[in-house]
């Protein structure tokens, strides 16, 4: 089956680093999944080693039947979006996952010093929800059958999310254009 | 294993520990049937988890899915309330593994069904099936572009008729 990214990165991605960028690294993610908590400080690490030769992605692909504030934490992120403050949020959600909850995501938008009628009207908004329900499925129609789920350069990554694993395999993409 | 364009065979077992479903009472209906080997075991969960959270984009299909192994009705009642899933589990329990047989899905080294997928369309043909690895859950892309192209082909189909009429 084909495993490549439906549909490519757009505007309505959430885009770290240059569109320039030789290497383009899409993580489809649920904010309440253990497995991406232990991805994402990796993934840090990935964006700050390849730094202009890298854009991270990030689309969301809750498992809410199964993660209780999965579904919340997203509209929480993309809420943030809408004051240009997605990263911090997602950022935050990562790094505090243990301390989930829906109080807990009101607390990271007041750290954050967000507009908090705005954030809390958005944490309802139809339109919010209507694009976590477009990340999810992209992410199926991409072939993504787990969190956290990579693609690299359009292409499903199946290998591990170690850092060395990510790391050797974005090395060698780089490597392989350069000697083309 | 069943490929495209051939008939389902129908089949009756128990979808809880009391009631029993039929494959043809979701005539007109796209089904996706979804042979998987146990409850429990990590990747099916994953895989069964995934078809859950669709729900909603099956629906817009027409598509229901449902899931058939050979654990027992009180097995499924068990592992579909721990998973919340909202969809339905069939036994095919006895005699063990009959159904996956007769869709040549049947692992007899293992006494367990293969991971395989078949899309039915609303006449009961299979329009699409796919074989996968055991230990790899196979996602859903397959399955969404199986249905998309029986809608497509129902919406030409539908013209036609609209022109002739």
């Amino acid at each position: 089956m084909a495993a490549k990214l439906t549909p490519p990165v757009n505007e309505r991605d959430h885009i770290q680093g240059s569109s320039h960028a030789p290497l383009e690294l899409v993580e489809y993610g649920d904010y309440q999944c253990p497995h991406c908590g232990a991805a994402h400080p990796v993934v840090k690490a990935i964006v700050k080693r390849f730094g202009k030769n890298l854009r991270f992605v990030f689309r969301n692909f809750p498992l809410a039947e199964v993660h209780q504030y999965a579904e919340a934490a997203a509209m929480a992120a993309e809420a943030a979006a809408r004051q240009g403050m997605f990263w911090p949020m997602h950022d935050m959600i990562y790094e505090q996952q243990s301390r989930l909850n829906v109080g807990a995501l009101l607390t990271f938008a007041e750290e954050l010093d967000l507009d908090m009628v705005a954030f809390e009207h958005d944490l309802t908004n139809p339109s919010v929800a209507q694009k976590v329900e477009a990340d999810f499925e992209s992410g199926v129609r991409s072939g993504v059958n787990g969190t956290p789920s990579f693609f690299i350069n359009g292409l499903k990554y199946n290998g591990g999310y170690d850092y060395d694993s990510l790391a050797g395999t974005l090395e060698s993409l780089i490597s392989e254009r350069q000697h083309r | 294993m069943l490929q495209k364009n051939e008939t389902a065979p129908d089949f009756q077992l128990y979808a809880t520990p009391d009631q029993t479903f039929a494959l043809h009472e979701l005539r007109g209906k796209n089904v996706i049937l979804a042979f998987y080997p146990a409850d429990w075991s990590p990747v099916c969960g994953d895989q069964m988890s995934l078809y859950n959270e669709m729900l909603k984009i099956f629906r817009k299909y027409n598509a229901e899915v449902v899931g058939i192994s050979v654990d027992g009705k009180w097995c499924h009642a068990a592992y579909r309330q721990a998973r919340n899933l909202h969809f339905t589990l069939l036994a095919d329990f006895e005699p063990k593994g009959e159904v996956a047989r007769k869709y040549g899905v049947y692992d007899e080294k293992n006494g367990q069904c293969e991971r395989a997928l078949f899309v039915l369309d609303g006449n009961g043909i299979i329009q699409w099936s796919y074989l996968s690895p055991v230990g790899i859950n196979p996602g859903a892309d397959g399955i969404l572009e199986a249905l998309e192209s029986i809608t497509q082909k129902n919406n030409v189909y539908g013209s036609e008729v609209n022109t002739a009429g």
